[in-house]
Parts: C-alpha cells; sequence; structure tokens
C-alpha cells in the first residue's frame, strides 16, 4: 500500500477535514480553548499590554539537523514577542499543504509543534488549514501568530538604545543558517552543523528580573540577514553608531570552516535562537553573567558598544588594528565561485 | 580551524603591521590581482592601516566581472530554451546581461540551479535523463580542473545529457595585456593563490622578468595579507624583483602538474572576449574536438550576440585598475547589490560590491 498523502479533500472543509482536526490536530495540540472548535478564541484580559506579531515559515528542507519547520514555527514567533519583553500566552496556526505531502511527515511536523508548545507553555488556540494542488506550494507552509503580555512599565525598542550601551550576543552566529544552507547543497561539514533554533523568552524573563528596571534598551533577535543587519536597523533606529570588535564575535569552528568553504560570513547568516542584548553599559558585566547562567545564554559575549559618530553606521575593529564598515545584507546570500 | 585561525591570530599579525610600516621605503602602487583579496583586504581592514605611500589596486581577478555581456545574453538565451536545465555558481545568478538576467530568467520559469561543484551538476543531468543540464564554466585556473574531472566522469559513466559550455579563463594573459598598458603604473603585484595552487608561483616569473614587476604569491588569511605586502615593499624598495611564495601551504614553484595534465587533456587554449578588456588571444579555453559531446558549443547551435556594455559603466576601467568605483558615476546611485549594473557589484568578489559593502568612510 502506498504511504498516505494530504488530499485536497483535506482542506474541503467536509469530512476529511474534520478527521484531520481530530486525528491529528486535536490528538496532539489538544488544549481547553482549541477544543472548543469555534471560529474565534476567546481570551482573558489582564492588566498591561499586549503583544501581537506575526511570522511565516518556509524552509527547504522541513527537517534538518537541531529541528525541524515545526519547531521554527513555534519558537520564531515566541521570539519576536519575547524581544519585546513580552511573555507569550497562546499562539495561532495556519498551514497551507501541498496535495500530495506525506501525512506520516505532516504528523512529525504537528508533533513537532505540540512539543515546542508544551515546553514553552504555550498553546496554539486557533487554527487553519487550507491544501492547495501539487505544485502550488512547497509541502507545507506555515503561519503562526503570538500573543503576549507586557507588563506596563516595560518599555524595549530600539530607539530605547543610548550612547554608552553595551550589545551583548547570547550564543554562537551563523549556525541555522549556514546549517541550512549546506543541507540544501549536500554538503558535508565534519563537526556536525546543528540549527541553534530555541525559545528564548525565558532569558528574557530573567534578564528583566535580575536586572535594575530599565537598563535593558533593546533587544532584537536576529534572523534573516544576521547579526550584521540586525546591528544596522539598530543603529538606525537609535541614531547612533555601533562599534563592534572582530575577536569578540562567537563562532563556532565547524561553522567558519563551512563558512569558508562557500565564501560566506557568519554575520550575515539567519540565527533562530539568538538575541542581541542592548544594555546600559554599567550594567553590562551583570546582564553578561545572568545571560551565561542561562542554558540559552552560556555563551554570550559583549559584542560591542553603541558610539557617537555617524548616525546608522556599524563599525567592525578588526585584529589586526584596522577597521571597516559593517554594510546590511543586500539580496540572498550567494556561494563565490572560487 | 587548523590551517586559517593561526593566520588571523592578532598577536602574529600586530608586529606584521609594524614591519610593513618599515618596510615601505618607497612610495609603490600594488595591484592586487584576485577577487578574494580585495575582499580579504578590505574584511581585514587593512586598507584604514596601509603606511603613507603604499596604494592598492583591483585588478581583473573576478571571473564573474569579466565576463562578457554577450556571453551572459547567451547563457539566458540557453536558460529560456525547453528541456534545458542551467546550472551555475552563485554568483552569476545576480549577473546582469543586456537586458535581463538568470535571476529574472529563473523568475520566469527558466531552469537554473545553482550548484557547488560540477558535479552536482552531472548528479542533477544523471536524475533528469529528459533535460540537457548545461553547466556554465565561468572562472580561472582555480576551477577549470574540476570541470575537467566532471566531463571525465561523465564519460565514464556514460551521461549524454551534460554538457559544459566553457568560457573558462586564464589569469597570466590579461595580465601581461594589461601591463603593456603605459596608462597602468604599477610597481607589484599580488599573485593569486587559488590560481597559482594549479598553475604554480614560476608561472609569474615572465611578469617580474619581462615587466620589472615584483610578484609575491600570497594566502588569504591577516598574516599572509601583510606578509605579502610587506615582501613587495621590499622588494621594491631594494630593487631586487622576482616571484615570491608566501603561500606554499597551497602553493608549490610548478604548481599541481596531476590537475593541469587533467585541463590539457580536456581543453585547449582559444580567443576570449573578456568584459572591460576586449578580446585576448590565447586566453581562454574551449573542450577539446575529442571530448565535443559534452561541448554546448558544439552540441547546440548557441549565437553570440553583440552586446553593448551599460551606458556609463566604468566595470572595464575598475578591472583594469585605471578607476576605482569611487569614480563611477553610477556607484552607489543607480548601481547597488540589489541593483546592479555593472558585473562588479553583482559578484561578492567584485570590486565594486568590496567597496560597497565595506569601503565606505568609518
Amino acid at each position: 500500500m502506498s504511504e498516505k498523502t494530504v488530499l485536497l479533500d483535506h482542506g474541503s472543509g467536509g469530512l476529511a477535514s474534520q478527521q484531520l482536526i481530530s486525528d491529528l490536530f486535536l490528538k496532539y495540540l489538544d488544549s481547553p480553548i482549541l477544543r472548543s472548535l469555534e471560529d474565534s478564541a476567546i481570551l482573558d484580559n489582564q492588566p498591561g499590554r499586549l503583544a501581537f506579531t506575526t511570522d511565516s515559515y518556509v524552509v527547504d528542507p522541513l527537517f534538518f539537523p537541531g529541528g525541524d519547520i515545526g519547531k521554527l514555527a513555534v519558537h520564531g514567533t515566541i521570539n519576536d514577542l519575547a524581544m519585546r519583553g513580552a511573555r507569550p500566552l497562546c499562539l495561532s496556526l495556519g498551514l497551507i499543504l501541498e496535495e500530495g505531502f506525506p501525512l506520516a511527515d505532516l504528523e512529525k511536523v504537528i508533533i513537532s509543534i505540540a512539543e515546542a508548545c508544551n515546553e514553552t507553555g504555550t498553546p496554539i488556540v486557533t487554527g487553519d488549514t487550507k491544501v492547495v494542488p501539487r505544485g502550488k506550494a512547497d509541502k507545507v507552509f506555515i503561519n503562526t501568530s503570538g500573543i503576549g503580555h507586557v507588563d506596563e512599565d516595560i518599555d524595549i525598542s530600539s530607539k530605547n538604545a543610548k550612547e554608552g550601551d553595551a550589545i551583548i550576543l547570547s550564543g554562537t552566529m551563523g549556525d541555522h543558517g549556514i546549517t541550512i544552507m549546506t543541507r540544501r547543497a549536500g554538503i558535508s561539514v565534519q563537526g556536525n552543523l546543528l540549527s541553534d533554533t530555541m525559545p528564548l523568552h525565558r532569558l528574557v524573563a530573567i534578564l528583566l528580573k535580575e536586572l535594575p528596571h530599565g537598563s535593558i534598551h533593546s533587544l532584537r533577535d536576529p534572523t534573516r540577514g544576521g547579526v550584521a543587519s540586525t546591528l544596522n536597523e539598530v543603529a538606525e533606529n537609535s541614531g547612533l553608531c555601533i562599534e563592534i570588535s572582530d575577536e569578540a564575535l562567537p563562532v563556532r569552528p565547524e561553522v567558519n570552516a563551512a563558512c569558508e568553504l562557500l565564501g560566506l560570513e557568519p554575520l550575515y547568516l539567519a540565527n533562530e535562537g539568538k538575541c542581541l542584548v542592548v544594555v546600559s553599559g554599567n550594567q553590562a558585566d551583570k546582564a553578561l553573567e545572568v545571560m551565561r547562567s542561562t542554558p540559552e545564554g552560556k555563551e554570550a559575549a559583549i559584542i560591542g558598544h553603541l558610539i557617537a559618530g555617524k548616525a546608522g553606521r556599524v563599525i567592525i575593529n578588526t585584529p589586526v588594528g584596522g577597521a571597516r564598515v559593517v554594510m546590511p545584507l543586500h539580496g540572498m546570500p550567494l556561494p563565490r565561485i572560487c | 580551524m587548523k590551517y586559517v585561525d593561526e593566520y588571523r591570530d592578532s598577536t602574529l599579525a600586530k608586529p606584521l603591521v609594524d614591519e610593513l610600516q618599515r618596510a615601505v621605503t618607497k612610495p609603490l602602487r600594488v595591484m592586487e590581482v584576485c577577487g578574494s583579496h580585495t575582499m580579504a583586504i578590505f574584511r581585514n581592514g587593512l586598507r584604514t592601516i596601509l603606511p603613507e605611500g603604499m596604494e592598492l589596486v583591483s585588478g581583473p581577478g573576478c571571473p564573474v566581472c569579466v565576463t562578457s555581456a554577450s556571453h551572459m545574453d547567451a547563457f539566458i538565451a540557453m536558460a529560456d530554451q525547453p528541456g534545458v536545465r542551467v546550472t551555475i555558481f552563485g554568483d552569476l545568478f545576480r549577473v546582469p546581461g543586456t537586458h535581463t538576467s538568470l535571476a529574472i530568467a529563473s523568475s520566469r520559469g527558466a531552469k537554473v540551479d545553482i550548484v557547488y561543484s560540477p558535479m552536482d551538476a552531472l548528479d542533477l543531468a544523471e536524475k533528469n535523463p529528459g533535460e540537457l543540464v548545461i553547466f556554465l564554466g565561468v572562472g580561472f585556473e582555480t576551477t577549470t580542473p574540476g570541470i575537467a574531472a566532471t566531463i571525465l566522469a561523465a564519460k565514464n559513466r556514460n551521461i549524454s545529457n551534460f554538457v559544459v559550455f566553457s568560457t573558462q579563463k586564464l589569469m597570466p594573459p590579461p595580465m601581461i595585456a594589461l601591463l603593456s598598458d603605459p596608462a597602468l603604473k604599477i610597481d607589484g603585484l599580488l599573485c593569486p593563490g587559488h590560481v597559482s595552487s594549479i598553475i604554480g608561483a614560476g608561472a609569474w616569473e615572465p611578469l617580474a622578468k619581462d615587466y620589472n614587476l615584483a610578484c609575491v604569491v600570497g594566502g588569504f588569511e591577516t598574516a599572509d595579507l601583510l606578509k605579502s605586502l610587506i615582501l613587495l615593499a621590499k622588494q621594491v624598495g631594494s630593487e631586487e624583483i622576482k616571484v615570491e611564495n608566501v603561500y606554499p601551504r597551497a602553493v608549490a614553484w610548478e604548481g599541481n602538474a596531476r590537475a593541469c595534465k587533467m585541463v590539457d587533456e580536456i581543453f585547449k587554449p582559444t580567443d576570449m572576449d573578456w568584459r572591460g578588456l576586449g578580446n585576448i588571444p590565447l586566453s581562454g579555453l574551449k573542450i577539446r574536438s575529442k571530448y565535443s559531446s559534452f561541448d554546448a558549443e558544439q552540441r547546440l547551435d548557441i549565437d553570440l550576440p553583440k552586446a553593448e556594455e551599460p551606458k556609463g559603466c566604468m566595470c572595464g576601467e575598475i578591472l583594469k585598475g585605471l578607476s576605482t568605483p569611487n569614480e563611477c558615476p553610477l556607484f552607489d546611485t543607480r548601481c547597488t547589490p540589489a541593483n546592479p549594473i555593472g558585473p562588479c557589484m553583482v559578484s561578492s568578489e567584485g570590486t565594486c560590491a568590496a567597496y560597497h559593502k565595506y569601503g565606505r568612510d568609518l
């Protein structure tokens, strides 16, 4: 018997759709609100403000060392909430499935989503599934939106970055981006490249709790475009100049090796479990200590500072005592001809 | 990372920076031929710490940049044909031809695959027997042995739907053409490390002898670059001109004989069009008739249309080391990496891309 696959019927809204919901989605993602299967989720109100974000996930391959599209879809949206100082409350899940996508793979993705939701305590409370004819989408596309709760006195934004602030990177650069690129290229690099996909809300919560109120000015997760592009956004939004040190940038040796091979720079590769913390200069050491005490931030490093200078500029100091400008990424990173 | 990190070590590099300051006793202009050198010099911030009197100019050593617009147009025309899958190294994707690029052709439905090795293209041919898979050979001596090996593998594996369109180029002929131009005043050459690993450091000897040009074959890490510049300054200062090799961990004096033999089995020298430099005799490689079934030019009716370089674009002058990107009216205005007009902006190794990415005032 051939393997079971997604059929156009699964998106019809009829019996096949109901079966998919009960046999797969509710089986793994069950929560009281989702189970009611109403047209929208009703959430209890609480004092404070809400953070609301959305992100779509298209990745090839769907399953890669260190994670899969399901984990990404949960972690990515949780991290977007966390970067404003929000505690994630719940997520929505929208799936666009290609006709012919193996149901076994869909189940693997849903199980992965469920694991990430359970692990982070963030339930899926509403969802939707559509099926498109073969060739009209690539296997599965996922959208998740997230709602988080922000305490009244929290104001985290890159426009708050100030001269003298330190910039801390929570761990090594480029792990996710290079893992996907080498998988796509079929290049095996020794040293086991792994995506770094992970949720960062706990790291953020500990930072906000342990540091004096108001000392964390900005939090950003350097996903697509990498640390280079995100730093440029912070410099642009704050109207300041950023100076970083080449030697301070944490990069795994195997990531460096793969980058050398493909002519890529770790500064421009995507991360899915890292954040840049902009913190008052006088609290930088404390913030670093707090971050290093967590599993998410154990390899954190102070990589640079905000300084007066050309607004929007990012400068990197090189080991020989030289310096150069760091520009944001243009277009997709393309491997070079050697 | 072995053979990389130790050459980036700042404790090793800083004394070399001081030594470079002392080594420059006379003004000198050095051309770094290779695009990877241009990028490495910028990445290391070396331009900001060069001693007074030392000037670096970039040369024609970026394979994408010197690909003529008529070749690009032919590539795109091939990709648009039904039943054809074109395979390329990534840099070529966004390079503009006269009207369009492979990226735009791909968005319209042409099959364009980015591969990391010509062997990947051969595997694609094996997996897609109904298609003709064309590998676009755009590169210097460094990439030619891999293409030669792939053609031999295609023959051994009896894969008949794989062909190569060779615009492979040789590095010494354009250098000789450039040096014959009295407008280009250079005292020293930072010779390309990767190319030299194939053709050998000795290949640069005629340039040192005939043109009294200081030649140093160098690697790409911080200490490699500094050591190369020091030796170039010392040669010019002492007027003892010769070829020196400071990249012996990759480059032998006589090169890689096995690779050269394989290249010679498959390819023979031919006249070649270079963007910005025009047609240079015996500066390219074509597939020998013995292997004509793997030669796109012999299998397909390829028309090389006359193409004009974009108006106002100074890539030609920049490739010759006669101008810098800042002197081009299009640089960073109409021509940016997101919307490149000239090829020097699109390749990650291109001089304009390097200036755009790294070369701004701090």
